[in-house]
């Protein structure tokens, strides 16, 4: 039996990998069906600590991954199936394997929000896109809706400014939860409006986006809009489909860990990164989390 | 191994060929495309030549083709049969999916 198991390869994942491995503790990390998490779908990071000029996301996790590496975890690029409890600790099955561990560290992550819009999903891919790093070539000179109110809605906007000619920032609210300095942005930015107090709720067109439904949500007034694409940055849910059953939750869904601590209410399974955090979901705090982990486990596997 | 399109030779290798040929368009900048180019290699060497061709194209560099079958989110792979479009299959996925999805093609 493994003294470690990790779930999942984000700033979480791949810190606990550091943090387990340099102890000794020969973890073996599944890097699941998002190798990297979020930040492979982000442009320049310029918030983790060390990079005076910021690093690209997709650059910052391999890096990590690396270093990981060099001191020896195993990696397994494929996602855990199934985790449960067995005598002595865990057993995972990935890609019809079996793994047995003593220790889980659960860093799977969250994944970005859907509108949930019946059309969102039948025009998916034709002009409905969940990644503005990769679609963003994609509206050259044309009028895109990015909706949402935080971080990765500001990041969004401004980046698809370098292709869209309009970018309309659409949010339910009169105000955004995003940071001062992305909001400062974005509003100094001339290529992008924004819409508040509304949504939207339906996307029109038939071979592609032509068209979007937006409801103002004071006045209750709807009206159709003309519109090339729909880029949705509403937030994130954790991923937990892996433990559900298993581990406490809170109301939100987020699995729920002793304060202080990554230990959750299995003896043995810890948790770190966005899968535990509903408040600060940050790379740094994911790493930081992601060290806590390993020390827990660390800790409890000595007790035993 | 996985062909390589472009517009330059889409008309004679993918709209002209005799069996059914999928094209995945991606592009340098797309991770979840990069994903999916191992991934395509695999299924390339996995599928007998006779009963399907498989390549790529990049997007940046043959903007034309892109533009002209409407790709707008990358990874998009088109199934071309007899010059048309057969099917759109968007998105990353695991390699056993993406051979569920393409075997109703095979010639």
């Amino acid at each position: 039996m493994r003294s470690v198991a990790i779930i999942g390869s984000g700033p979480a994942g791949w810190t606990a990998a550091i943090y387990a491995a340099r102890a000794s503790l020969n973890p073996i990390l599944f890097e699941g069906s998002e190798p990297g998490g979020q930040l492979m779908t982000t442009t320049e990071v310029e918030n983790f600590p060390g990079f005076i000029h910021g690093i690209q996301g997709p650059e910052l996790m391999q890096v990590l991954r690396e270093q990981a590496k060099r001191f020896g975890t195993e990696i397994v690029s494929a996602m855990v199936e199934s985790l449960k409890q067995v005598e002595g600790g865990f057993e995972l099955v990935s890609n019809g394997q079996t793994y047995r561990a003593q220790t889980v560290i659960l860093s799977t992550g969250a994944t970005a929000k859907r509108l949930g819009l019946e059309s969102e999903k039948r025009l998916y891919g034709r002009g409905v896109s969940a990644c503005a790093t990769c679609d963003g070539f994609f509206f050259k000179g044309k009028n895109v809706i990015v909706v949402g109110g935080g971080d990765s809605a500001m990041e969004e906007s401004s980046f698809l400014t370098r292709f869209a000619e309009k970018v309309y920032l659409v949010h339910r609210r009169d105000s955004f939860r995003a940071s001062k300095i992305m909001q400062d942005r974005v509003k100094a930015n001339p290529k992008i409006e924004i819409i508040w107090n509304s949504e939207v709720t339906d996307i029109l067109g038939e071979e592609k986006v032509t068209a979007a439904v937006l409801k103002n949500i004071v006045t209750g007034e709807t009206r159709e809009m003309p519109i090339d694409g729909v880029f949705a940055a509403i937030g994130h849910a954790p991923n937990i489909s892996l433990v559900q059953g298993l581990v406490d939750l809170d109301e939100k869904g987020y699995v729920v860990t002793l304060p202080g601590s990554t230990r959750t209410n299995v003896p043995g399974l810890f948790a770190c990164g966005d899968v535990q955090d509903a408040k600060y979901r940050q790379a740094i705090t994911a790493a930081g989390t992601g060290c806590m982990a390993a020390l827990d486990a660390e800790r409890f596997l000595s007790g035993h | 191994m996985a062909h390589t399109y472009t517009d330059a030779n889409f008309e004679s290798d993918v709209l002209k060929s005799d069996v059914p040929v999928v094209v995945d368009f991606w592009a340098e900048w797309c991770p979840p495309c990069k994903l999916m180019g191992p991934i395509v290699e695999e299924v390339a060497g996995e599928i007998d030549e006779a009963k399907m061709k498989i390549g790529k194209l990049d997007v940046d560099a043959n903007q034309t083709t892109a533009m002209k079958y409407n790709v707008m989110s990358i990874p998009t792979m088109l199934v071309f049969k007899n010059g048309e479009v057969a099917d759109k299959i968007v998105g990353s996925m695991p390699k056993e999916k993406l051979m569920e999805k393409l075997a109703p093609h095979l010639a």
